[in-house]
């Protein structure tokens, strides 16, 4: 057998057997089920990275695999465009970086707790990845349910408040799904096919039908409810909160990016943006955007709970990623795209420096972090990075985000969204300054161990590296912003911007 | 002739390493003090290698990456910028053997942060000096910021916490405008690269949007600049350590801002297209009139740091001034008056840090008869003050003479009299001081001195001195300054004679 042939089916079938032998194993060695995930995770990513070599190597011609050799529209087939590879290569890598993160906090537990834990992470990684792949609408269903289940599980595991932040995702996430499922029904009812590149075709014919308006509304809100765009984010800043601080940075970091890639899949590769529906949905997804980027940041503003702030905040750059994608051109939609990839790493990283502060001090109240420089220097360095980055600082990969952003805003004469930046950018500055001057100016409230460091790092070594890394990537990130455009993103445009 | 070198990329990044080399050396004061020496000096050499290729007319450039799709992060050196990146790391030199006296003797704490703060600084200065486009440029703009913000911070207490915050507010609202500006700038021309006499013309926009990106633009230079009404941040950042009221106030943060005022006005503009467009007047009004407020605040100011950083407000409209008023003789000024009021404000500013660290007295009103215990300190301050106020043979007199010049070339002959008026005024503010610390005995008769003699303080002080004597008797004395100012202007105003004679 040829991995590189089937290196695109590894992505989710490495991480889905693993998951599924993970309370096995850890039934027959409590530590066993956890590494058999990681290891799945790190074969993931190998294999993802060898597709988006293949990928950039073959020009950016997409990758059509299909499952068990059946041809579609019949058979399911995954589909890798330099797009989609690369943000399977960013899922399974911040996938990688915090399932070995994550290993601390769950390590005293016994086997049920431990191997459920790398179950519902191994699932959640799967679900995401194949949300990303597949080219078939369905499919995408089955991965999004996956996604949601796991992302439930993962939640509910955070403690005694998570139990009703979980419920009420539930509750918001199965009629989100059920909206999905519902527009895919009238499509199917439209074209008759299942297989996105094949619907691409079909539609064409059915635009001005009122059904093809409705699946688009279902498809919005829908994914909006997933991704937390505004007004229907209201599952997500407890989610956020209070689910398990491991996989926390997981969890916040690319479960909205998923969704936010469905939803580009499908107004700019499937119905091809240049329609009237279309158009006007844009225009409804920019005013959420903008109305999300303030209320967020506001509410962002009034948070004392790191992790809390930190939701708000994701809705406000969720928020980025809708008005670059309601720009309709070809900054706008690299500006979305290269803000999914920079906003999970940077919010990854925000995450796993409040885990590391939970693990350690207990402490989650951003009024409290006084002198934190002195007892985790690592940390620090990456909470400084990541707010800048998020403040849309240079060299950190938030600036070149809000750079595209911007040169779409003024290329389509769009200028009231450079107006929503600038301002978001300095309401960013004021919440995450307001923690960085803690940080350095409080001594007296000093935080308190409660589990003393074992390493001179200050914190577990499975938890100092991904600190590390993460920060380092969005300084590497945000120098070869570049490359990333030029080499993947300029390659795997929709069709739209190439006619 | 361009010549592909990777040196300007070494000058800005010995100091990024020396920071961090310090910031690992936390423990050990003595190896942290030498790293930051170190590359103090190395950083100067290298910019020194690089003049007398400029002074030819050759420029190096190097392309690090492409830090978007189209546009790289270069470096060049231009004459221009050369001005800026040898002051600044000439500068550098002095100011960090009396930042070690200085922390020292006042058993500052942080002294970790500070000095990589302030290597990061020089790091930034250098950068903005040198860079070759508009994003390059406003990167390390936004670095200087960043890099500062904790100098000014510095102290921990509410006092600092209020000053910084300030600093920020100012600064980060204009960064976040002047992007917007760059964004349209890029839009507009197609290109961001700086261009002597200006990469835009009057026929690619409406004349509307010409002018409010160079509102957009023009504004966060100003910030930096402090330009009324948009110094407040500069006094309340007075609170900082005294060294770093060196830097903040003569070298890097305001001369950043004269810089991007300059880099706007001749390198993205253009003196043509201001000409056409009309709105420079603004400018001009608005330099004019903070060089004679300030000049007023400062003579009720009574402490000291605080009269210097009005008067710094002052001195730096002169630059702006300068630019605004788009004639060659003007810019060559403002070039001029660059250097010359860093080497002047510097000697004043360690000489106040100096008097603080040995007689604890802030303020000018009791400063009486200190002229006779620190004799070589006063007599330094005086030189420097007499420079202030544009006495020949001092370095402010030639940059002041063509800034006068220019107003003529101008053909608005009216500013000469604001020169003339803040000289007067300039000397109204700093001779009281003088006068109280030789003529004025201590009514108390009691002169306590507290900490140790320091050379490392005192000898930064004579150097700076006899730098800004050398550059007033012989203005292109090596590394010739007034050579690169000539050959900057000559190349802005090709072909553009000011407009009147």
């Amino acid at each position: 057998m040829n991995f590189v042939q089937h290196a695109p089916v590894f992505i989710v079938l490495l991480p889905l057997t693993a998951s599924l032998l993970c309370l096995l194993f850890s039934r027959i060695s409590r530590n066993l089920g956890s590494y058999i995930v990681i290891a799945a995770i790190f074969g993931a990513f190998l294999s993802a990275a060898t597709v988006l070599k293949q990928v950039l190597a073959s020009g950016g011609q997409a990758i059509h695999y299909w499952m068990g050799g059946w041809e579609p529209p019949i058979g399911i087939e995954f589909v890798l465009d330099p797009l989609n590879s690369v943000l399977a290569v960013l899922v399974t890598f911040i996938a990688l970086m915090v399932s070995i993160y994550s290993r601390p906090f769950v390590k005293r537990e016994d086997w049920l707790h431990l191997g459920g834990y790398y179950t519902l992470f191994g699932l959640l990684c799967v679900g995401l990845c194949g949300m990303i792949i597949t080219g078939d609408v369905f499919n995408l269903y089955v991965y999004l349910e996956i996604m949601s289940l796991s992302g439930y599980g993962l939640i509910a595991l955070g403690g005694r408040k998570s139990m009703l932040a979980a419920f009420r995702y539930l509750l918001i996430g199965t009629i989100g799904a059920s909206l999905y499922l519902l527009g895919v029904g009238y499509l199917y009812a439209m074209t008759g096919t299942l297989n996105m590149a094949d619907l691409a075709k079909l539609v064409a014919a059915h635009l001005d039908s009122p059904l093809f308006a409705m699946a688009v509304a279902c498809f919005i809100i829908g994914f909006g409810i997933k991704m937390a765009l505004f007004p229907l984010h209201g599952w997500q800043p407890d989610a956020y909160t209070f689910s398990h601080p491991g996989a926390a940075a997981f969890i916040a970091g690319c479960m909205s990016k998923a969704p936010a890639y469905a939803m580009v899949r499908f107004l700019y590769y499937i119905f091809h943006v240049d329609n009237l529906v279309v158009h006007s949905a844009l225009n409804v997804i920019g005013l959420l955007g903008i109305a999300g980027i303030l209320i967020g940041s506001i509410m962002a503003l009034a948070q004392f709970d790191f992790r809390r702030m930190l939701a708000y905040s994701s809705v406000a750059q969720i928020g980025y990623i809708a008005i670059g994608l309601a720009m309709g051109n070809l900054y706008g939609f690299i500006g979305a795209v290269l803000h999914m990839i920079n906003h999970a790493f940077m919010k990854s990283a925000l995450f796993l420096v409040i885990g590391g502060i939970q693990y350690r001090f207990g402490e989650v109240n951003l009024y409290r972090l006084g002198g934190m420089h002195k007892k985790i220097p690592i940390s620090t360095v990456t909470l400084t990075l990541a707010a800048l980055s998020m403040i849309g600082l240079p060299p950190t990969c938030g600036f070149f985000s809000k750079w595209y952003l911007m040169l779409g805003a003024y290329t389509g004469a769009q200028y009231f969204y450079i107006a929503v930046l600038v301002i978001s950018s300095l309401l960013n500055a004021i919440y995450f300054f307001r923690i960085i001057e803690q940080v350095f100016v409080q001594r007296e409230a000093s935080l308190t161990e409660i589990q003393p460091p074992s390493t001179k790092l200050g914190l577990p070594i499975e938890m100092a590296v991904p600190i590390v890394v993460m920060g380092l990537a969005i300084l590497v990130l945000g120098f070869c912003n570049g490359d990333i455009v030029t080499d993947v993103l300029k390659v795997g445009l929709p069709e739209v911007f190439l006619r | 002739m361009t010549i592909v070198d990777c040196r300007p990329f070494l000058a800005v990044g010995v100091s990024l390493l020396a920071a961090l080399l310090v910031a690992f050396s936390d423990k050990r004061p003595n190896v942290r003090e030498a790293w930051s020496t170190i590359a103090s000096f190395i950083k100067f050499g290298i910019i020194l290698s690089m003049v007398p290729a400029v002074l030819n007319g050759d420029v190096y450039t190097y392309t690090l990456c492409q830090i978007t799709d189209t546009v790289g992060l270069t470096l060049r050196t231009d004459p221009a910028g050369m001005i800026f990146a040898t002051l600044a790391s000439m500068l550098w030199v002095p100011i960090n053997f009396y930042s070690i006296g200085y922390m020292r003797c006042n058993n500052e704490g942080e002294q970790t942060g500070y000095f990589a703060a302030f290597a990061v600084c020089m790091s930034a200065c250098m950068g903005i000096a040198l860079a070759e486009n508009l994003l390059t440029f406003f990167i390390f703009y936004e670095l200087l910021t960043l890099a500062s913000w904790p100098l000014v911070l510095h102290k921990r207490n509410d006092e600092a916490l209020l000053a910084s915050r300030k600093y920020l507010i100012y600064t980060l609202i204009s960064g976040q405008l002047f992007l917007a500006g760059v964004i349209a700038v890029y839009c507009i021309a197609g290109s961001i690269d700086f261009r002597a006499g200006g990469l835009l013309t009057i026929d690619m926009a409406p004349k509307w949007v010409l002018q409010s990106v160079f509102v957009l633009m023009i504004l966060a230079g100003s910030v930096k600049a402090a330009v009324m009404p948009l110094h407040g941040w500069l006094p309340a950042a007075m609170i900082a350590p005294t060294p770093v009221s060196a830097l903040l106030h003569a070298v890097a943060v305001v001369k950043t801002g004269v810089f991007c005022v300059l880099r706007i006005v001749c390198f993205v503009f253009g003196p043509k297209l201001l000409a056409q467009l009309g709105i420079i007047d603004c400018l001009a009004w608005a330099a004019a009139i903070s060089i004679l407020v300030s000049s007023m605040i400062a003579l009720r100011q009574d402490n000291l740091k605080r009269r210097l950083a009005f008067s710094t407000v002052g001195q730096l409209s002169y630059i702006v001034l300068g630019a605004a008023l788009i004639s060659p003789l003007s810019i060559k000024g403002a070039y001029l008056h660059l250097v010359a009021h860093a080497v002047m404000k510097i000697t004043l500013f360690m000489c106040a840090g100096l008097i603080i660290t040995r007689t604890h007295r802030n303020n000018i009103s009791e400063m009486y008869g200190i002229g006779k215990k620190l004799p070589v300190t006063m007599a330094c301050f005086t030189i420097a003050s007499l420079g202030i106020a544009g006495m020949p043979f001092i370095v402010g007199f030639i940059s002041k003479w063509n800034l006068a010049l220019g107003a003529l070339q101008a053909g608005k002959p009216l500013y000469i009299l604001v020169w003339v008026a803040s000289a007067l005024l300039a000397a109204g503010y700093l001779m009281p001081v003088c006068q109280m610390a030789y003529f004025r005995s201590d009514p108390r008769e009691k002169f306590i001195q507290y900490g140790a003699f320091s050379l490392k303080m005192l000898v930064p002080i004579c150097v700076t001195t006899a730098i800004s004597v050398a550059l007033g008797v012989i203005p292109n004395i090596y590394p010739h300054f007034y050579r690169l100012a000539v050959m900057a202007s000559e190349a802005i105003c090709a072909g553009w004679t000011g407009g009147w004679l």
